[in-house]
């Protein structure tokens, strides 16, 4: 019998309408465990660097995590591994909600969807009965909409159904994947299944999810439901209320939005608003979130709330569901002081499937353009007066990518080359050909330099956490590290010593911390969330907060009990390292290079360009990458990868000797 | 016949107001009864039931009750606050006319038991991971007419061996009572 995972995938091929179960190696879970590891295996192995994001032979990969649909609280995350269309890169985004677990009791791991469908489809599980079904008239329908209908139509409301928009649909490159009150939302996932005419994914499953030592595992998940409570009695002082809790960023609940309106930049990622939050706007936002949000709600098997049911009049769904930050993305980049109108345009948004992210950035973009006379009324017709107007026009021509529309689908990087005429100075925030977050500030910060530059998941909240994002207040550091117990072993007294001297005279960036440590505390941040994406436990309980229910202690310990399979916390580690060499890897093979991870020129006022490099240079050694950022043979076939190492120097990535790069055979994937 | 007692009432407070949605309940009750005790998870199996309509805004966990042979002749609706609900998103019964509260393979009905063990659980296990205090466990001591009701097993016994063949009854019988002994 198979423990925590089913054993099997689904592979769905659309061209030719083939439907097959498969049992998985099990050798396959010692290395990789699941999640984002066996997607990252399967894409390696599956797809060649030559094939186009949106090309039929591309896989769109729709993975549990292994601890999905065990008891263990928050383990629900549905981990989408693709190409994306907009970086060229492998795109994996994850989502919460049920999905998952779903797809787990209907006796799968993983959906793997390759080919290209000839009309619009849905695919409809339900245990061992697979269907692929038309999905004609359901064709231009919003996300939540769509699910809707599919579970009326098959009378099955508990049917949990994932689906994309409008913007799916018409291969928008930041469209995302909606699933109830969670998205996969980053690298265009959205626009692969959209050129795979797959509309939807529902699914139903009434089977079993074997533990391997049930009462072991059951008295951890005890653990941690008692550590949640205690925790919510402890808040983390001196950083604000946005960072002191766990869960994902409690926008649903919180209020207080001081953090982020004063500290973030507002429009196209340009300025910061210092005096935007006045008690008056605080009492006026209060008032607007109150009336807009009816319930909180959770994803599968979790206390935490961090969605919102928002009610929405205008939207033949009436009412959506909204988690995070997209309350606030639309109405800053806007510029429009107006919460109301967050609401009403993130609500819109979700429907056509749109990343809340990379959207707004996109739009306000195209704004700044139109102002500096690089797009004209030529270009947008009618291009109304107002902010807020402004975003529901460029937000509908892009879904339908009509006019401008279809330019800016592309994203702000390949939007600035294609409308030309200076466009591309605009082009300040991506990098990777992603748009990030929208952050600008003073002193460049070693730590996060090095998240941004090398982070593959292109989402800087996909990599951080752990350790507060500034000194903490110096009375109260003591009390911060006594009870930290989320320390790696070996690096207790290391960690320790940072918190407490960090912000102190000569203890301040970006000379310091040595840059051993902070080699060691972007690995430690990292590590964590790629132990999450294989387990599909939420970062929220894991490694985005700071003080998290799980972490590197209980984590093996989970595993061990629910697989059977004996993992320390070095071997947990050590797959960790794993996956994401063998995601480097998927990635150098399509062409990334030391050139291509540089954080957003303006991100920081002050660079450094020579300590920049040296960060690099001895995070690359750290890694076990060699100065172009491959990851050498020697730490390849240390990490049983030795099938990488062949195949990158047969194609001349790697040299036969082991590990000088060879530029000039590099083989990045153009875009025409 | 019947004879006054004391006895320990036990209730779970349902506040569906403050219901979240998270089907912890469903997860930890499935884990619960399933043998060896939490060798597996199985919402489809579990004895409470969360009707989740996010887009209505109802949510509503629902306990497993008694087994009925027949469905009901009417389907009711109530609204309450403007939402909708259907009779059956409030019953209880192992009902002919839905898949709710029975045992996805074999059919057989399934039924809250309080979590019954030995010992006694401090709370139902359902409460214990609810934190969002949707469910919310209360005894109460009450004096009682205890009767006995002997006809009134053999008549559901009888029928559900009609329906499911009397050696799945035995197994199921075997199979609950069995585990509770060792
Ligand atoms: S912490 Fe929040 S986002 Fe994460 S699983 Fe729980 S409810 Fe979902
Ligand atoms: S555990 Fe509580 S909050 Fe979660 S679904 Fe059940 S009743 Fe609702
Ligand atoms: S009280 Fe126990 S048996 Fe009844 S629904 Fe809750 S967990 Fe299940």
């Amino acid at each position: 019998m198979r423990y925590a995972e089913t054993g099997f995938s689904l592979e769905v091929d659309l061209t030719r309408g083939n439907i097959e179960r498969v049992e998985t190696d099990p050798e396959w879970t010692q290395l990789y465990l699941g999640g984002l590891g066996t997607n990252a295996k399967i894409l390696w192995d599956r797809v060649p660097p030559e094939v186009d994001p949106l090309s039929p032979e591309n896989l769109l990969v729709f993975g549990t995590g292994l601890l999905c649909g065990t008891p263990a609280t928050g383990a629900n995350r549905t981990i989408v591994s693709t190409f994306s269309p907009q970086t060229r890169l492998m795109a994996y985004s994850m989502m919460g909600g049920f999905w998952a677990p779903e797809l787990k009791f209907a006796g799968y791991d993983r959906v793997i969807v390759r080919g290209r469908s000839p009309g619009l489809v849905y695919l409809w599980i339900h245990n061992d009965k697979v269907e692929i079904r038309d999905a004609g008239h359901l064709h231009g329908k919003g996300a939540l909409e769509t699910a809707e209908r599919i579970r009326e139509e098959l009378k099955e409301p508990k049917a949990q159904v994932l689906a994309i928009g409008l913007a799916g649909e018409n291969r928008v490159f930041y469209a995302s994947i909606e699933h109830a009150r969670s998205s996969a939302s980053r690298g265009g996932i959205g626009a692969v299944m959209g050129s795979k005419g797959l509309k939807a994914i529902a699914v139903r499953g009434t089977k079993d999810i074997n533990m391997a030592r049930p009462a072991e595992f059951f008295q951890l998940c005890q653990q941690v439901l008692d550590y949640i409570p205690k925790r919510a009695q402890d808040p983390v002082k001196g950083v604000p209320p946005i960072l002191a809790g766990i869960g994902s960023p409690q926008e649903m609940a919180i209020h207080d939005e001081k953090w982020h309106t004063t500290g973030f930049a507002w429009g196209h990622a340009r300025r910061r608003r210092k005096d935007f939050w006045t008690p008056e706007r605080a009492v006026e936002w209060k008032q607007t979130q109150d009336q807009a949000v009816e319930r909180l709600i959770s994803c599968y098997n979790c206390p935490m709330k961090c969605g919102g049911i928002v009610t929405h009049p205008e939207l033949p769904t009436r009412k959506y569901m909204m988690k995070c930050y997209s309350k606030l993305t639309y109405v800053m980049a806007a510029m429009v002081d107006d919460l109301d109108f967050g609401f009403r345009i993130a609500g819109k948004a979700q429907e056509y499937g749109f990343d809340g992210y990379t959207t707004p950035q996109v739009m306000a973009f195209a704004i700044e353009l139109y102002e500096a006379g690089i797009l004209t009324d030529a270009d947008m017709p009618g291009f109304p007066e107002r902010n807020d107007e402004r975003f529901f026009y460029l937000l509908d021509k892009i879904a339908h990518r009509e006019g401008i529309g279809d330019v800016l689908a592309e994203g702000v990087y390949w939007a600035a080359r294609k409308i030309g005429k200076g466009a591309e100075a605009y082009d300040h925030n991506t990098t990777k050909k992603h748009e990030q977050m929208p952050i600008k500030l003073g002193m460049l910060n070693p730590i996060f330099f090095l998240m941004y530059a090398t982070g593959e998941k292109i989402s800087i909240t996909q990599i951080e956490g752990q350790i507060p994002q500034a000194p903490l207040p110096k009375d109260y550091r003591e009390e911060f590290v006594k009870d930290w117990v989320h320390l790696p072993t070996g690096k207790e007294a290391r960690f320790k010593k940072f918190i407490l001297e960090w912000g102190d005279e000569d203890k301040r960036f970006p000379f310091w911390p040595p840059m051993d440590l902070v080699c060691e505390l972007v690995d430690w941040m990292e590590t964590m969330h790629y132990i999450d994406d294989c387990t599909g436990i939420c970062a929220g309980l894991s490694s985005f907060p700071i003080k998290p229910p799980y972490h590197i202690h209980n984590l093996p310990l989970f595993l061990s009990h629910a697989t059977g399979i004996d993992i320390d916390e070095e071997t947990l580690w050590t797959i960790s390292r794993r996956v994401r060499q063998l995601v480097r890897a998927v990635n150098v093979r399509r062409g990334l290079r030391r050139k291509d991870e540089r954080p957003p020129q303006d991100h920081w006022k002050k660079r450094f360009p020579e300590l920049e490099a040296q960060l690099l240079d001895q995070y690359y050694a750290f890694k076990g990458w060699n100065r172009e950022g491959i990851p050498t043979r020697k730490s390849l076939e240390n990490l049983k990868l030795d099938f990488v190492a062949e195949d990158l120097i047969r194609r001349g990535i790697l040299t036969g000797g082991g590990g000088t790069p060879s530029e000039a055979t590099a083989t990045e994937a153009a875009h025409k | 016949m019947a004879e006054k007692k004391k006895k320990t009432v036990k209730v779970i407070k349902i506040d569906a107001d403050k219901c979240n949605g998270c089907r912890a309940c469903e997860a930890v009750c499935s884990a619960f009864h399933a043998t060896p005790k939490y060798s597996s998870t199985n919402p489809a199996r579990s004895r409470i039931r969360v009707v989740c309509e996010p887009l209505k805004n109802i949510y509503l966990p629902v306990y497993a009750g008694e087994y009925t042979p027949a469905e009901c002749s009417g389907r009711d609706k109530y609204v309450i606050d403007g939402k909708q609900y259907s009779e059956c998103d409030f019953c209880r019964a192992s009902c002919p006319s839905r898949d709710l509260f029975k045992e996805p393979d074999s059919g057989l009905p399934l039924k809250c038991d309080m979590c019954e063990d030995d010992p006694d659980l401090e709370e139902p296990l359902c409460v214990q991971v609810c934190l969002s205090d949707a469910l919310v466990y209360e005894e109460r001591e009450e004096e009682v007419e205890e009767q006995e009701s002997p006809e009134e097993l053999e008549i559901g016994l009888e029928e559900l061996a009609k329906k499911y063949g009397k050696q799945k009854i035995l197994d199921a019988v075997s199979r609950i009572y069995g585990n509770r002994e060792n």
